[in-house]
């Protein structure tokens, strides 16, 4: 079937299987190899790509579902330029082997968003935002992104040094 | 995975009409029903997509809320009415999944999300709700996560969700709109079938069945809990949860709605155990009784056993709060 995907800001017209996910036709069928297949069961969060400004796993959604839908990759983050949380990374060391990492630059990208919008969380006191990004508040809100290299407390030192510059 | 057609749908309306088949399957946030199909637990020959039908809004009903049925876990977590007057909801959906499950998974996709018992997930074990008849690898096999209450001989099976316990609390209604177009509403525990001899059939849906909505009466109670113990502190399902709308008056529990999971082969709600609290004053003895009440009829395996002392904790821990 044709499908019409608009991944960091460029729309690419293919022709996939029913079957393929979102995050199959991002790196085998266009070629943007930056969102990774850990576990392909939403686990693990390698794959979190944003869906119209939303952080979504991409192993569990088909391409088909997401027609005309506003995705970003890890590759669309930059622009030129790394983007502050990427620069964080490097800075706090945020990863060893660096497989998790386009997930947790995805994830916590639409996390500080969330963050932002007010959204409450599982650790959060009260129901009432706003939110601040403290070490437990980070830790539950990132929980869908594991790092086999256990590399957390780069990643969220990271995370941390942009969201409180937020 | 199986091969299937795919057809997004465009009307609500004519959404049950292709939804009918055996082998067909409405797919919104996709996040449990794509994992089994991958690993061919599940297998439909058709995939109607309903994510963009006009189903995604909260709107004010019959003194409540009706919360549409492709409303995400997200937007309704952090829904300012549901956060004001269902705080227990909020819990609940947040102390579920993953940030990122939670952005696709929806509301009717969550109440018919399936078990995780891993001999449902595993093909080379025999399971009763994946090929009736089969026998069941859990009985006798590892059973942390399975039930106690509404067990049956063929399947011992959990309900996982966490929104649907608070919801049962909430004494929510599901909206269906049947293949013919007529829509009905049924409360959570005629929407949901013990495993009995059917364990395969866990809902009253039918062919063509369409989840339009959850409707939610005014509140009964402004003294709401949700409580969830697991073996991690994030993204895992609940080994016990209960969820309490509690209304007081003069130190005595004027209401009580209480709901669990983790324990139930369906959310689980008991009527003698609301009706046990309402009208008394809170003490220790009382949660202790309701406690009982709650699980005079469970059946225990050696992996389960440990459930009914952290019930009965948990449960005392949760009225304790509600009635403080």
């Amino acid at each position: 079937m044709q499908i019409d995907l608009t991944i960091n800001q460029k729309s690419y017209s293919l022709e996939l299987d029913s079957r393929v996910t979102l995050l199959d036709a991002i790196r085998e069928h266009v070629g943007l190899t930056g969102s990774k297949k850990g576990c392909d069961h939403g686990q693990c969060g390698a794959c979190t790509v944003l869906v119209n400004g939303r952080r979504i796993n991409a192993c569990l959604s088909l391409a088909a579902m997401h027609d005309g839908d506003e995705i970003t990759t890890v590759e669309g983050l930059s622009d030129g330029e790394l983007s502050p949380l990427q620069a964080a990374f490097i800075k706090e060391d945020g990863f060893q082997c660096g497989y998790c990492t386009p997930g947790q630059l995805c994830s916590a990208t639409g996390m500080l968003q969330e963050i932002s919008e007010g959204w409450p969380s599982h650790v959060s006191d009260s129901l009432d935002g706003p939110y601040e990004l403290s070490e437990a508040e980070l830790s539950e809100r990132m929980s869908g992104n594991l790092c086999r290299c256990s590399c957390y407390p780069g990643i969220n030192a990271a995370i941390r040094s942009v969201g409180e510059k937020a | 995975m199986r091969e299937f057609d795919y057809v997004r749908a465009t009307d609500t309306a004519r959404a049950s009409v292709e939804g009918q088949g055996a082998e067909t399957r409405f797919i919104a946030g996709g996040t449990n029903l794509l994992d089994l199909m991958k690993l061919e637990v599940m297998a439909p020959s058709k995939l109607v997509d309903i994510s963009r039908l006009p189903l995604d809004r909260i709107e004010e009903a019959d003194g409540g809320l009706r919360i549409g049925a492709t409303v995400t876990n997200s937007d309704l977590a952090a829904d300012p009415r549901i956060r004001a007057s269902y705080p227990v909801l909020s819990r609940a959906l947040l102390a579920g999944a993953s940030g990122q499950l939670r952005n696709k998974a929806t509301t009717g996709g969550n109440l018919l999300q399936r078990t995780r018992c891993p001999y449902f997930y595993d093909t080379d074990t025999p399971c009763n709700k994946r090929s009736p008849g089969e026998g069941c690898a859990a009985m006798g096999g590892e059973t942390r996560n399975h039930a106690v209450l509404g067990t049956s001989e063929t399947c011992i099976a959990l309900h996982p969700s966490d929104m649907a316990v608070a919801m049962r609390a909430l004494d929510a209604k599901v909206e269906v709109q049947g293949a013919g177009g007529e829509t009905n509403s049924f409360a959570m525990e005629e929407f949901y079938l013990l495993p009995s001899d059917t364990p395969h059939i866990e809902t009253i849906l039918e062919s063509g069945d369409l989840i339009t909505g959850v409707h939610l009466p005014a509140p009964r109670g402004d003294r709401q809990v949700y409580r969830k113990v697991r073996d991690r502190a994030s993204y895992a399902f609940a080994l016990v949860s209960t969820a309490a709308v509690v209304k007081m008056e003069d130190g005595r529990i004027a209401d009580a709605a209480v709901a669990f999971g983790g324990l139930g082969t369906m959310p689980w709600r008991d009527p003698e155990v609301d009706a046990a609290l309402t009208g008394e004053a809170p003490s220790r003895a009382l949660f202790d009784k309701a406690a009982d009440l709650l699980l005079r009829e469970a059946e225990v395996t050696d992996g389960t056993a440990f459930k009914l002392p952290l019930a009965r904790r948990v449960l005392r821990a949760v009225l304790e709060e509600a009635t403080a």
